[in-house]
């Protein structure tokens, strides 16, 4: 066969994915060198770098940027950990596995903006939600969680929507054990503790590895989760950066200033990017 | 005999924390279906209710409010058109990365991937532009098109990655004996990829329906789908928890069901293969 049909076949998905980072990176570039506000159509004209520094020197630049690894960070750990725990936990078999596995995985299949008003109202409502209810049955007193704990609000929110997927890619993971190893570790009298740090999480690395590069990939750019719930407020506790740059463009009408926003996140995910690549650049290799 | 005893202590202790761990996570779901049922009322009542007499009237108010087979039709059909239209460009791609890898294969691979690592609010102003721009604005196909790019990058590499598993011997055993690039794909290449396509397909199918940043942003009253549609009710109007539930309900009950038959699927595929 010769070598053009290869590049052929290769060419509708290259092309139109190519085009679809091309294009609007292009604008987008374009946009962010120019005054550009959506409101005040008559305002033209060529300002270099006035909307980079406005939009970094906007106070809210640096609680955004720490809001996003905040989230990121937190919410990788807390899935990955839990994760880890309950897969094992339901590793071996007992009654109603089946079910148990059934429920646990149903939150990943949930929409974000579904999930979000779920905890916005019914939980964590802090007059009729079922957590003021669980604090005041306690003796405490409720916690109105969106206006206080923004940020926690929001990161209980995505793990609690992400665990799943944890745990299910680490369920799947244990299943691959090899049986007899274990067996003979026990005859040799391992307590379970020593097969955990000997076998079960060396086991489980490379599927870590796998649920760190996909959540990177989505949680990056969390929205929907916050646009539904705090709006990314009060003040700016609980926006990133896509949720800043979605302010910019839609609120302030400013597609300049966001422009310049929207190439600093595409700095920060090439940044992400790099770090992953080198990570799944080995699993690439095998 | 004392061993065998310790063994069904732990055992029944472990059960009962797993049954534990997944009442706490599974509630605030089985909450919101519960709450579908209930009258207005009952859905803020103070201490909350468990056991009340289930009623169908939110389901009704919903549909009657906002038509809620519009937007379950505009999810379908952008799902399912979005998930053929990027099977179809994905798989020729992965075809010729996986038998026909060449210099640049890799680092074609690794490009894919980066791209969808860009926040999707970056590229929103141009696209906004764009779509506004060639009409398609609040258009199913403008929704196609965008959902089938964004998913693109995560179908080539499942796909690649169940491709590259086949062994090269068959194809060119195949071509030996006078296949054209047609049979070979639909008599040896298709039979042995089904599951891959399966999982890869069902995969894009939940993200596209689940999808919201786009949808929020590039549709509404025509083209919206059904993500759009739970987020116009968390508008501060008072409290309408049990007819908010009753169309979270309704837009999740479909593809939570078909997740349910499909995670075996899924997690194969979504973990590029690697986790065995």
């Amino acid at each position: 066969m010769n070598r053009f049909i290869p590049r052929a076949l290769m060419a509708p998905a290259v092309i139109s994915l190519f085009l679809w980072m091309i294009v609007p990176l292009v604008m987008t570039i374009y946009f962010s060198l120019i005054r550009y506000n959506l409101m005040q159509p008559d305002q033209t004209g060529f300002i270099g770098l006035e909307n980079f520094e406005y939009f970094m020197t906007d106070p809210s630049f640096g609680t955004a940027v720490m809001n996003t690894l905040l989230l990121l960070g937190s919410v990788i750990l807390i899935t990955v950990v839990l994760g880890t725990l309950i897969a094992l936990l339901i590793d071996d078999p007992f009654p109603g596995r089946g079910l148990v596995r059934i429920l646990l995985i149903s939150p990943f299949f949930v929409m974000p903006t579904v999930n979000a008003l779920l905890w916005k109202h019914m939980m964590m409502n802090p007059i009729y939600g079922v957590l003021a209810q669980v604090w005041i049955f306690f003796g405490g007193t409720p916690v109105d969680w969106l206006t206080d704990h923004p940020l926690f609000s929001v990161i209980v929110i995505v793990s609690w929507q992400w665990l799943p997927f944890a745990t299910l890619i680490f369920i799947t993971s244990l299943q691959s054990m090899n049986r007899e190893q274990l067996e003979a570790s026990r005859m040799d009298g391992a307590n379970y503790l020593q097969q955990l740090r000997y076998l079960y999480l060396p086991h489980l690395a490379r599927s870590v590895a796998i649920v760190v590069m996909i959540e990177m990939i989505f949680l990056l750019s969390v929205f929907a989760e916050i646009y539904t719930t705090t709006g990314g407020g009060p003040g700016d506790a609980s926006t990133n950066v896509a949720f800043l740059i979605f302010k910019q463009a839609l609120l302030n009408f400013d597609a300049g200033v966001a422009s310049a926003g929207a190439l600093f996140a595409v700095v920060l995910a090439n940044i992400a990017a790099v770090f992953l690549i080198r990570m799944v650049g080995k699993n690439l290799d095998k | 005999m004392t061993q065998r005893k310790t063994f069904s202590w732990l055992f029944w202790l472990r059960t009962l924390t797993a049954w534990g761990v997944t009442f706490l996570l599974f509630f605030p779901l089985g909450w919101l279906v519960l709450t579908a049922f209930k009258t207005e009322l009952q859905a803020i009542s103070v201490p909350p209710l468990v056991f009340f007499t289930p009623t169908l009237e939110n389901f009704e108010i919903v549909q009657e409010r906002s038509d809620y087979m519009l937007y379950a039709t505009n999810s379908l059909i952008t799902s399912v058109a979005s998930t053929i239209l990027g099977l179809m460009l994905a798989f020729p791609a992965a075809y010729a990365m996986a038998f026909f890898k060449g210099k640049y294969t890799k680092d074609i691979l690794m490009w894919m991937l980066s791209t969808k690592m860009m926040p999707a609010v970056g590229a929103l102003v141009p696209v906004y532009v764009m779509a506004q721009t060639s009409g398609l604005l609040d258009t199913r196909t403008g929704l196609v098109i965008v959902f089938t790019l964004s998913n693109l990058p995560i179908m080539v590499w499942m796909l690649y990655s169940y491709l590259k598993e086949i062994p090269a011997e068959i194809l060119e055993a195949s071509r030996m004996d006078g296949a054209g690039l047609w049979q070979e794909f639909r008599y040896v290449l298709l039979p042995l990829t089904m599951g891959g396509l399966a999982s890869t397909g069902l995969l894009t199918l939940v993200l596209s329906w689940n999808e919201a940043f786009w949808s929020l942003n590039l549709s509404a009253a025509k083209a919206g789908t059904l993500a759009t549609l739970i987020a116009s009710y968390s508008s501060p109007e008072g409290l309408f928890w049990a007819k908010l539930s009753a169309a979270s309900f309704m837009a999740i009950a479909p593809i939570v069901v078909f997740g349910w038959f499909s995670q075996k699927q899924l997690v194969q595929g979504l973990t590029f293969g690697a986790v065995k």
